[in-house]
C-alpha cells in the first residue's frame, strides 16, 4: 500500500518533468498531462480501498542523521490521507481533462499542464507525508506552483500582481508555520508524524498553545482565512481550471488537512481553538456578505470558497474533525464542479460579469443542470451532499461541550447566519446566470452553444459526487472510523469514538429556516425586477463596501505596502547618497591624492634628485642608527 | 694619524658636492659639483689604501681609474650640455620642464549624486487595485 | 708615536689646514655667483686635494690629480663655459629655488656620514709613512700591470668610446648651422 501511495505521488512529478522537458508538441503534452494523473487517481483509489477502515500504515526509509535528528522519508497512509488523496487526484484529473480543450490551443499550455502535474505531486506529498519536513517541502512547492499558475496570463497586470500577492500572503503565514513545525519537531524529539502525534497524546509537549498558534498562522495563509484572505479573490485572475483545482478543492484545503492531521496538538490548546472559532466566524460571515455583492462570477465563487473553508475551520474548532473533513471532501467536489461549469459559461459568453449573462438555461442545458446541482449543494439543500456537510458542523457546534463549548456557541450563531447568506447568493447567481431576460450575447443566433465533450464530461463526473456523497452519512460511523474519530487515529490509546454524520434535529430545523428565509427574500426581490441585480436592493448602502471586500486591500495598502515602499525608497536614497557617497568619495579621494602628488612632478631634474637623495640619506641614517645602537 | 681626519674630510666634501648638484642652476656648475663628488670618493679610497695597505694596492689603483672615468665623463657631459645649449639656447637646468605633469584643477563634481530614472513597479500596484 | 688627542702630530696639523682650504674652495665652487670664478676655485680645490694625496703618501696620484684635473678637466670646463655663452660677470640667480631642500639634504648627508665614520673609526690610527713604498710610481705601476691589467685595458676602450661619443654628439649637421646663433 505504501508503495502504491509513493508511486501515486511520483507519477505526476514524472509527468511534469517530461512535459517541461518535452516542449510544445501538443499531442504529447495532452497525453503526458492527463495520463500520469489518471494513473495516480487509480492508484489513490486502490490505496483507499486497500486501507479500508484499518489503522495507519507507515513505511519510511532512513536518509541518515542530521545533527540530533534522524531524517527519514516515506509515506504514511491513514484513512484521512487516503480519502484526501482520492479527492485530490480526482479533481486534478477532471481539471487536466477539462484543460485540454479549455486551454489546449494556447501557446503556453505545456508549461501550464506541467505545473498542474507538479502541483498534484506536491499535494500528494503533503497528504501522504510521514515526516513533517517532507510535508513542508510539499507545502512550499504548492505555493510556488500556485504563484506560477495564477500568473499564467502574465501579460495582464492583474495576473502579475495577483500572483505576487498570493505568494506574499501565503508566505506571511508560512514563516510562523515553519517555526511551529520546528518547535513541534524539537519538542517531540522527531519530525515523524507518528512520533509527533504520540508526543501530543502523551502530553509531553511544552507550550502546545504556542505551537498551535504558529501552525494556525500557516493554515490561515494557505486556506485564505482572515486576515490573510484577500489573495484568494484576486487569484481569480488566473485561468478558471486553476481556480477550480487549486483555489477550491485542493491547495486551500491543505490548511484544513493539516489541522486534521495534527489535531491532537490543537486540542491541547483551548485558547487557540477559541481563536480559530472567532476567525472562522468572522471569515464565514464577511466572505458570504462579500459574495452577495460581487458582480463577477469567479469572485462570487472565490468568496464562497473562503466562506466554506471558514466553515471547515469552525468545525475543527468545535471538535468536529470528521464532519469538517467530510465537508472538505464534498466541498472539493461541488466547488470544482461550480468553477468548471462557470468556466464553460464564461468561455461561451465571453465575459466574467453577471450582467452579460442571463437566460442561458435553454442554450446550455447540461451546464445548467450540473451547475444547478452544484449550487444546491453549496446552499445546503437536502438531499445534496453539501447539506449533510454543513449540518454535521452545525450539529457538532450545538452539542459541543468542555473546552469546545465557547467555540461551539460562536460557530453555531455565525454558521446559521452564513447558511442563510450562502443560500441568498447561490440563488442570486443561479437566477442571474440562467434565468431572467437574455442580454446581448455573441452567440445569440445559435440555438444551443454547448461546450465540447472534454469539458462536459468532467462536469458530469463531478456532479455525481456533489449530488450523491450525501449517501455517505448512512455509513457515518465507518467514515469517521476511517478518518479516525476526533481524537487520534483509529487504534490509538484513547480509542476512536465513532461519530455519526447524521444531522441532529434542532440545528437542521434552524438552518433550513434561515436558508428558506434568506433565499425567499432574494427570490422576491429578484421577481420585482428581473433585470436588476437583487443584491443592490438587498444590501442597500452596504453594497459598495461589500463590493470592495470591506476595503481590506486598501487597508493593507495603507498599512503595509506604503510604509514598505517608503522604507524601500529611504534605503535606496541612503544607498545612493550615503553608501555610494563613500564609494564615489573613494574615487574622488584617489583623484585628489593623485592631483596632490602630481605637483611633485615639477619637471625639474634637480628636484627629483633632491627627493631621491633625501630618501637615501634618511634610509642611511636609520640603518646606521639601528646598526650601531642595537 | 687618526683615521678620522681624511675620512671626515671626504664626507664633508661629498656633502658639499651633493649640495652643488642639487642647487646649482647652470648645467656646467652641476658638472663641476659632480667633480667634487668624485674627488671626495677618491680621497676616501686613497686614505683607506693608506690605512689598510693591502697587497693589491686597491685604493690608489681605483683612484686612477676614477680619475680617468671622470675625465671621460666630463668630456661627454660637456658635449651634452653643448647640445642642450644649441637646442634651447640656454644651459639653464631650472628652465627645462618638459617632463612636468600638467596640474589640473581638482573638481569634486563626482561627489554629487545624479538622480537616475527611478523605475516604479506599477505591476504590483495594479494587482492590489481591487 | 703618540696617540694622544691633545697633541696631534705635525702631519695631522698639516692635513687639517689643507683640508680647510679644500672645504673652503669647494664651498665657493658651489655657491659663488660667477661661473668662471667657480671654475677657477675648482682648480684650487683640486690642487689642495692633490696635496692631501701627498700627505697620504700617494705621490703618483697627487701628480696625476693635478695634471688631469687641473690641466685638462678645468680647461674643458672653461671651454664649455665659453661655448655656451655663459655670462662672464656675476649673474643674479645662479642657484635654483631648490636650494633649501638641497641644503637640508647636504647637511643630512654630512651629518650621517660623519657620525658613522666617527663612530666606526674613532679608535683607528695609522701612519701614512708606512705606505710610502706603495705610493711610488714603480709600486703603483707594478700593481697596475700585475693585478689590474684587464680593467686598465677596458678603460682605454672606454676612453675611446667617450671620445667618439663626444665627437658624434657635438657634431653640427648641415641644418644646424643657421640656428644656435642666439
Amino acid at each position: 500500500m505504501n508503495t502504491l501511495a509513493f508511486l501515486a505521488s511520483l507519477l505526476p512529478a514524472i509527468g511534469a518533468a517530461v512535459t517541461f522537458a518535452g516542449g510544445r508538441d501538443l499531442r504529447h503534452v495532452k497525453f503526458w498531462s492527463t495520463a500520469p494523473v489518471a494513473a495516480a487517481f487509480v492508484l489513490a483509489l486502490l490505496v483507499a480501498l486497500d486501507h479500508g477502515t484499518g489503522g495507519t500504515s507507515t513505511r519510511t526509509y532512513s536518509l541518515g542523521t542530521a545533527g540530533g535528528f534522524h531524517v527519514e522519508i516515506g509515506t504514511r497512509v491513514s484513512g484521512l490521507a487516503a480519502l484526501t488523496a482520492v479527492l485530490v487526484t480526482g479533481v486534478a484529473l477532471c481539471v487536466q481533462a477539462y484543460s485540454t480543450s479549455y486551454l489546449g490551443g494556447e501557446p503556453r499550455y505545456a508549461s501550464y499542464a506541467a505545473l498542474i502535474s507538479l502541483f498534484t505531486a506536491a499535494m500528494l506529498t503533503v497528504v501522504y507525508a510521514a515526516d513533517l519536513v517532507v510535508l513542508l517541502v510539499g507545502w512550499e512547492i504548492m505555493g510556488i506552483c500556485s504563484y506560477f499558475l495564477i500568473g499564467h496570463y502574465w501579460e495582464k497586470p492583474e495576473a502579475r500582481g495577483a500572483s505576487i500577492k498570493a505568494f506574499l500572503m501565503t508566505k506571511t503565514g508560512d514563516v510562523p508555520f515553519l517555526f511551529g513545525i520546528i518547535s513541534l519537531g524539537v519538542q517531540a524529539k522527531s519530525f515523524q508524524v507518528n512520533a509527533v502525534l504520540a508526543a501530543a497524546e502523551s502530553d509531553t509537549l511544552h507550550h502546545p498553545a504556542w505551537i498551535a498558534s504558529l501552525l494556525l498562522c500557516g493554515v490561515l495563509g494557505k486556506s485564505a482565512q482572515f486576515p490573510l484572505h484577500s489573495w484568494l479573490p484576486d487569484a481569480m485572475a488566473g485561468p478558471t481550471p486553476i481556480s477550480a483545482l487549486i483555489h477550491a478543492a485542493t491547495m486551500v484545503a491543505a490548511g484544513i488537512y493539516l489541522v486534521a492531521l495534527l489535531y491532537p496538538v490543537f486540542v491541547l490548546a483551548p485558547d487557540v481553538l477559541v481563536a480559530m472559532a472567532v476567525i472562522a466566524a468572522i471569515t464565514m460571515c464577511g466572505a458570504a456578505l462579500c459574495a452577495l455583492a460581487q458582480t463577477d462570477v469567479k469572485m462570487i465563487l472565490a468568496y464562497s470558497t473562503v466562506s466554506q473553508l471558514a466553515y471547515m475551520l469552525g468545525g475543527m474548532a468545535v471538535g468536529a474533525r470528521s464532519q469538517a473533513m467530510y465537508l472538505l471532501l464534498v466541498h472539493g467536489a461541488f466547488k470544482a464542479l461550480l468553477f468548471l461549469a462557470a468556466g464553460v459559461v464564461i468561455h461561451r459568453v465571453g465575459s466574467n460579469e453577471l450582467s452579460a449573462m442571463g437566460g442561458l438555461r435553454f442554450r446550455m442545458p447540461i451546464t445548467y443542470g450540473s451547475m444547478t446541482i452544484g449550487l444546491l449543494a453549496l446552499a445546503g439543500i437536502p438531499p445534496f451532499s453539501g447539506f449533510f456537510g454543513k449540518e454535521g458542523v452545525l450539529g457538532a457546534a450545538y452539542g459541543a461541550s468542555g473546552e469546545f463549548a465557547v467555540p461551539g456557541k460562536i460557530v453555531l450563531i455565525f454558521g446559521l447566519l452564513t447558511a442563510g447568506i450562502t443560500a441568498a447568493y447561490s440563488l442570486r447567481l443561479w437566477l442571474s446566470m440562467f434565468h431572467g431576460p437574455f442580454p446581448d450575447a455573441p452567440h445569440e443566433h445559435e440555438a444551443r452553444v454547448e461546450a465540447p465533450q472534454t469539458e462536459l464530461v468532467p462536469l458530469m463526473l463531478l456532479a455525481i459526487p456533489a449530488a450523491a456523497l450525501g449517501l455517505v452519512v448512512l455509513f457515518g460511523s465507518s467514515f469517521s472510523q476511517a478518518i479516525g474519530g476526533w481524537y487520534g487515529e483509529a487504534g490509538s490509546m484513547l480509542g476512536s469514538s465513532a461519530v455519526s454524520l447524521w444531522p441532529s434535529g434542532i440545528t437542521t430545523l434552524l438552518s433550513l429556516l434561515f436558508v428558506a428565509g434568506f433565499g425567499g427574500l432574494t427570490f422576491l426581490v429578484w421577481r420585482r425586477d428581473e433585470q436588476a441585480d437583487p443584491a443592490v436592493a438587498l444590501l442597500g448602502p452596504a453594497h459598495a463596501v461589500l463590493l470592495n471586500g470591506f476595503y481590506f486591500d486598501a487597508m493593507i495598502d495603507r498599512g503595509i505596502v506604503r510604509p514598505a515602499r517608503a522604507a524601500a525608497r529611504l534605503v535606496a536614497f541612503l544607498d545612493a547618497n550615503v553608501l555610494d557617497a563613500y564609494v564615489r568619495g573613494s574615487g574622488v579621494g584617489a583623484r585628489g591624492l593623485g592631483t596632490m602628488l602630481r605637483r611633485l612632478q615639477t619637471g625639474s631634474v634637480q628636484f627629483y634628485l633632491t627627493c631621491l637623495f633625501l630618501g637615501v640619506v634618511i634610509m642611511a641614517a636609520v640603518y646606521a642608527y639601528v646598526g650601531t645602537v642595537s | 694619524m687618526h683615521a678620522v681626519y681624511p675620512l671626515v674630510l671626504g664626507a664633508l666634501l661629498f656633502a658639499i658636492g651633493l649640495y652643488g648638484v642639487l642647487a646649482r642652476r647652470s648645467a656646467i656648475a652641476v658638472l663641476m659639483a659632480i667633480e667634487l663628488l668624485l674627488n671626495a670618493v677618491t680621497l676616501n679610497l686613497v686614505s683607506f689604501g693608506a690605512i689598510l695597505r693591502d697587497q693589491y694596492g686597491m685604493g690608489q689603483v681605483f683612484t686612477l681609474f676614477i680619475i680617468t672615468i671622470a675625465a671621460a665623463e666630463t668630456g661627454l657631459g660637456l658635449a651634452i650640455v653643448l647640445l642642450l645649449y644649441r637646442q634651447r639656447a640656454t644651459a639653464d637646468l631650472g628652465e627645462q620642464r618638459e617632463l612636468a605633469e600638467p596640474v589640473e584643477p581638482f573638481e569634486t563634481d563626482e561627489l554629487e549624486y545624479d538622480a537616475e530614472a527611478e523605475t516604479e513597479s506599477d505591476e504590483i500596484e495594479a494587482g492590489a487595485a481591487r | 708615536m703618540t696617540h694622544g688627542y691633545l697633541s696631534p702630530t705635525g702631519l695631522e696639523i698639516a692635513f687639517v689646514l689643507v683640508g680647510l682650504v679644500t672645504l673652503g674652495s669647494g664651498l665657493l665652487v658651489v655657491t659663488i655667483k660667477n661661473l668662471v670664478y667657480a671654475a677657477l676655485w675648482l682648480i684650487v680645490c683640486m690642487g689642495s686635494i692633490g696635496i692631501e694625496y701627498l700627505l697620504l703618501s700617494a705621490e703618483l696620484l697627487a701628480w696625476v690629480q693635478v695634471l688631469i684635473y687641473g690641466g685638462a678637466i678645468i680647461v674643458l670646463f672653461l671651454f664649455g663655459l665659453m661655448l655656451t655663452r655663459a655670462p662672464i660677470g656675476p649673474t643674479e640667480e645662479l642657484n635654483v629655488s631648490n636650494r633649501w631642500p638641497a641644503a637640508i639634504v647636504g647637511l643630512g648627508a654630512a651629518g650621517t656620514l660623519v657620525t658613522v665614520i666617527v663612530q666606526a673609526y674613532q679608535h683607528t690610527w695609522f701612519d701614512p709613512r708606512d705606505a710610502v713604498s706603495l705610493g711610488s710610481g714603480q709600486a703603483l705601476g707594478t700593481q697596475l700591470f700585475k693585478y689590474w691589467v684587464l680593467p686598465f685595458e677596458l678603460l682605454s676602450v672606454l676612453l675611446l668610446a667617450a671620445l667618439v661619443g663626444a665627437i658624434v654628439l657635438s657634431r653640427r649637421g648641415s641644418q644646424d648651422t643657421e640656428e644656435a646663433e642666439a
